[in-house]
């Protein structure tokens, strides 16, 4: 079963929610940090990394003995990756490829007539696999000033396995990146905050869920007087609201340590273990 | 003209609230908000439309069901995992590549346009907004940013403004590079935590990687004093300047409950706090 965390608005409380899920269950667990973008829960979780595996998109390369300056494969990519530089008297031409802008759909290289263009790697971060206490631990780490994460939440998600119980902490926002996140989850559960900000992404994330098909329900993290902005809406929706964790100063401070609620607030491991009960109920039903 | 981007790497830090109360604060400015896929600063700003342009960017695969033949060959060909085994496209993960066209023996499969977003020309009572909203589950959020911010520049260059505030969005993918265009000075908004000083500092390296000045705020700062020393420590050994430190208030909730940017509302005790650093960043 895999159990993805999101929630539209980011430091909601995401990542808290996740870990300390993943610490309640004495079952044997995977736990994947999707938000390759900014990782934290290692910060948590504070995993022994074992393995460290760098990530790869394909780009193409030209051969320049080979290429015709045709130009099929500036046509065909979608990206604008490509571009002919034609053949001049001072120069002889080339195609030049601007590799952050390429996708890595393979589309060129496939369609290439004089058969010049071949991928090879080019690195966009790595996945660092590891082992925190009886937990399976593993995170992509997006490298600096590249802007693409798709590609690298999905290499971090080829680790899944079918068989275990995987939690997965995802990206906030509505996009590609979160999409790619949860998609193949049996159920996500959105953080919100009782706030007119978490209010409204939260709407958002719930769209985004209806489209995508995955079965959800909220979490209210620093719950308190202000909780009907959100209660409202979810029974007006009709979605559940599992889980609610109090506002409460101790909890951020021990937040702010990088310390687990439920290591520190021992009484929480119910909550949690309730969450998860909630949790497998919704999924198995059909 | 001086272009101010909020920036934070985490979420949750405060971003827009302080982006609201600098809109507060300039005499005159454009605002705009570069967080498309779970923009917020309009809740707080409360614009009016004037004008809405209509974002195209890329395309996605049609299947023509009439058509296919359900050989599966386009499963093969897409990078994206976004033709399911029964032969359907799903939207939400098609990158529009089109490389299933060129391969579908039937030619069943089409490229059509994908209306992916909204970009909005608005008035506030602090000046002009230009925002955005991108469909959900959609692609190109780093274009629809890229829109925002030509359109934010051309009418604070036309209005001849002072001041363009931009409300940036979390993480270091391709929305907070498509943002960090151009800009003046990166404010990064950081709390206390491990994480957020984790975040922080990968966000400073992008906005230093293009080269952008970088400034620090420290929201919440007496959550954890032992954090804050860090953050401090970071700052000077890095060459970072420090705006400025606010103070844990629950007025930062209230504000929000309100809809009023926080240094508007005088049970606000870190009003002070927040003018000192908006004049700090604006002027020298």
């Amino acid at each position: 079963m895999i159990i993805s965390v999101a929630s539209g608005k980011g430091g909601t409380g995401k990542t808290t929610v996740a870990v300390n899920l993943a610490l309640s269950l004495d079952e044997k667990l995977q736990f994947l940090d999707c938000d390759v973008e900014e990782p934290n829960a290692h910060l948590f979780l504070k995993p022994k990394i074992e393995h460290v595996q760098p990530s790869f998109i394909k780009v193409p390369e030209i051969d320049e003995s080979k290429c015709s300056l045709c130009g099929k494969c500036q046509s065909v990519c979608q990206y604008n990756a490509l571009a002919v530089m034609p053949k001049t008297d001072k120069a002889s031409g080339k195609v030049m490829v601007f590799q952050q802008l390429c996708h890595g759909c393979g589309g060129c290289m496939l369609l290439c007539p004089e058969k010049a263009i071949k991928e090879v790697d080019r690195k966009i971060g790595v996945v660092e696999i590891g082992k925190a206490k009886d937990i399976d631990f593993f995170h992509g780490k997006l490298d600096i000033s590249e802007p693409m994460a798709p590609p690298l939440i999905r290499h971090v998600k080829r680790y899944i396995d079918k068989n275990a119980l995987v939690i997965s902490d995802c990206p906030p926002g509505t996009s590609c990146p979160v999409v790619t996140a949860v998609k193949g989850s049996d159920f996500c559960l959105l953080v919100t905050e009782p706030t007119p900000f978490g209010l409204h992404d939260l709407t958002l994330a719930v769209e985004l869920l209806r489209i995508i098909h995955v079965k959800f329900a909220v979490a209210i993290n620093k719950s308190g007087e202000t909780d009907n902005i959100i209660d409202d809406y979810c029974k007006k929706e009709n979605i559940p609201i599992l889980l609610k964790l109090p506002f409460d100063k101790k909890i951020a401070s021990a937040y702010s340590k990088g310390e687990n609620i439920v290591e520190v607030f021992k009484e929480y491991k119910n909550n949690f273990k309730g969450l998860f009960n909630s949790i497998k109920t919704i999924v198995n039903n059909k | 003209m001086k272009q101010i981007l909020v920036i934070s790497g985490k979420g949750g830090t405060g971003k827009t609230v302080l982006s609201a109360s600098f809109a507060s604060l300039a005499k005159k400015c454009v605002v705009s908000d570069c967080d498309v896929d779970a923009a917020d600063l309009h809740l707080l700003l409360r614009p009016k439309v004037k004008e809405t342009i209509n974002f195209k960017s890329g395309k996605s695969a049609n299947i023509d069901e009439n058509l296919c033949i359900k050989c599966g060959k386009c499963i093969n060909f897409c990078r994206f995992d976004a033709i399911t085994s029964d032969i359907r496209i799903d939207h939400a993960s098609c990158e529009g590549c089109g490389v299933c066209t060129y391969f579908c023996p039937v030619s069943a499969i089409k490229m059509i346009e994908n209306e992916c977003g909204e970009c909005f020309i608005s008035d506030t009572r602090y000046g002009t907004m230009v925002h955005a909203r991108l469909g959900i589950a959609e692609e190109n959020s780093g274009k629809l940013v890229s829109l925002v911010r030509k359109k934010s520049q051309e009418i604070a260059a036309e209005q001849n403004c002072e001041f363009l505030i931009i409300d940036g969005p979390p993480g270091i993918g391709c929305p907070v590079i498509a943002s960090l265009s151009g800009v003046d000075v990166a404010v990064i908004v950081t709390e206390p935590t491990l994480s957020g000083l984790h975040d922080a500092k990968r966000v400073i390296e992008v906005a230093r990687h293009f080269k952008v000045a970088v400034n620090l705020v420290i929201n919440k700062f007496d959550l954890n004093l032992d954090m804050t020393k860090t953050i401090e420590g970071y700052c000077s050994k890095n060459n970072i300047r420090l705006l400025g430190k606010i103070a844990f208030d629950e007025a930062f909730v209230k504000s929000l409950i309100e809809v009023k940017p926080i240094v508007e509302c005088e049970y606000s005790k870190v009003n002070k706090d927040i003018v000192d650093i908006w004049q700090k960043l604006a002027y020298n």
